[in-house]
């Protein structure tokens, strides 16, 4: 009886963990995320002063990206996020111009701007520190920023999604972009708020 | 009587063919001018927005302008070529370089609207008039718009030099009145 019991216990353990090594490959696949840009669920917006006396807010409108995330161990996030700069929007063509123009961004030789992360420390079950290379107008710099967990689950049309924001300051000079706006608007903040789809 | 001196003749040109000829041409010049000067502007010169704005007011009165020249062409009588002498292949060349300007003239004009209209924008004339924005737009207007605007812009001001040295050829080489009659109404033969 007792025999039995073992042998189904061990029987029982080695189908579980076969079946888990059968699993193991899909739940690696199920912490990656395609970022929802067909449904929109996702921003990159900037953000600068204009004049020092009020913000000008703009957003690129064509990018896209994936990141893996498990909530099981969170530290071993990846993100990676690709932007069409002649995306970029104002709300005012003839300043959108002006930024796709080679006092900025020059989009026709920097068509992309692409970041991906080296590492990613979450703190708590929120928030994390995210370092990796971004690449803007053909310059590659580290940076680090917080990022916060949104949220995750499931949603009502049988996917799973999760979604973060993160902001992050950097000085345009920094990436080649001299072009003088005065000394209130040298810094631009760009914030990213994606919700991923499970893959 | 005095309607003869505003209207072409066989011979001459009229007042009004020659002001709208010579307005345009100092116009003309005067944006290609300031257009390549305000696109140098840094974002703190006094005169960043009031160049462009004082650029789409001139563009926008010229349109118009040029509208009416074109109906005053149209309705007009045509003066003969002042260059008898000339060969047929000069004269075709001479009638297809005038039509290029005018076409050059209507399609800068209307390229620079696109720039300013692509989201959707009025353009305001003078505080007095706005124009509206087409109904639709395509995409990447402002650039694509702008980027044939340069292109006219400078292909009209070397026709137009071309214009000029072949006025000033037959002023000085040929010796006929080709120039003379677009700087004075010449009386009726």
């Amino acid at each position: 009886m007792k025999k039995t019991l073992i042998t189904s216990t061990l029987a029982t353990s080695l189908l579980a963990s076969s079946l888990f090594a059968a699993l193991a490959p899909n739940t690696a696949l199920a912490t990656d995320y395609k970022v929802d840009v067909k449904g929109a669920h996702a921003f990159v917006q900037f953000k600068i002063k204009h004049l020092g006396y009020s913000w000008l807010l703009g957003r690129f409108n064509t990018f896209d990206g994936d990141f893996s995330y498990d909530d099981k161990s969170p530290n071993s996030a990846k993100i990676n996020i690709e932007i069409d700069t002649k995306s970029i929007d104002s709300n005012h063509a003839e300043r959108d111009k002006h930024l796709k123009g080679k006092d900025f961004l020059n989009v026709s030789s920097f068509p992309k701007a692409t970041f991906v992360s080296n590492n990613i420390k979450f703190s708590d079950d929120e928030s994390a520190i995210v370092t990796g290379e971004f690449t803007l107008k053909g310059v590659t710099k580290t940076i680090s920023f917080p990022i916060v967990k949104i949220g995750e689950g499931q949603d009502p049309w049988g996917g799973y999604r999760a979604g973060f924001s993160g902001t992050t300051n950097f000085k345009l000079a920094d990436y080649g972009i001299t072009y003088d706006l005065g000394p209130a608007s040298t810094q631009v903040e760009m914030s990213l708020h994606i919700e991923g789809v499970r893959i | 009587m005095s309607n003869s001196i505003l209207k072409n003749t066989e011979n001459s040109y009229g007042l009004i063919a020659i002001m709208f000829h010579w307005l345009m041409a100092i116009s003309l010049f005067s944006l290609f001018g300031l257009g390549l000067y305000m696109v140098e502007l840094t974002y703190y010169d006094a005169w960043y927005k009031g160049s462009l704005d004082l650029h789409k007011n001139i563009g926008m009165t010229l349109f118009v302008a040029l509208m009416l020249r074109i109906v005053w062409r149209v309705v007009s009588v045509t003066p003969k070529n002042a260059d008898e002498t000339a060969s047929k292949i000069e004269v075709k060349a001479a009638h297809y370089a005038h039509l290029a300007l005018y076409g050059l003239m209507v399609i800068l004009m209307i390229t620079g609207y696109l720039i300013s209209t692509a989201d959707g924008r009025a353009i305001d004339v003078f505080g007095l008039l706005s124009i509206p924005a087409l109904p639709i737009n395509f995409a990447n207007q402002e650039d694509l718009a702008g980027s044939i605007h340069e292109i006219l812009a400078w292909t009209l001001v070397l026709l137009s030099a071309g214009h000029a040295l072949a006025a000033l050829k037959h002023h000085f080489i040929n010796k006929n009145n080709t120039l003379v009659r677009m700087l004075k109404v010449l009386p009726r033969k």
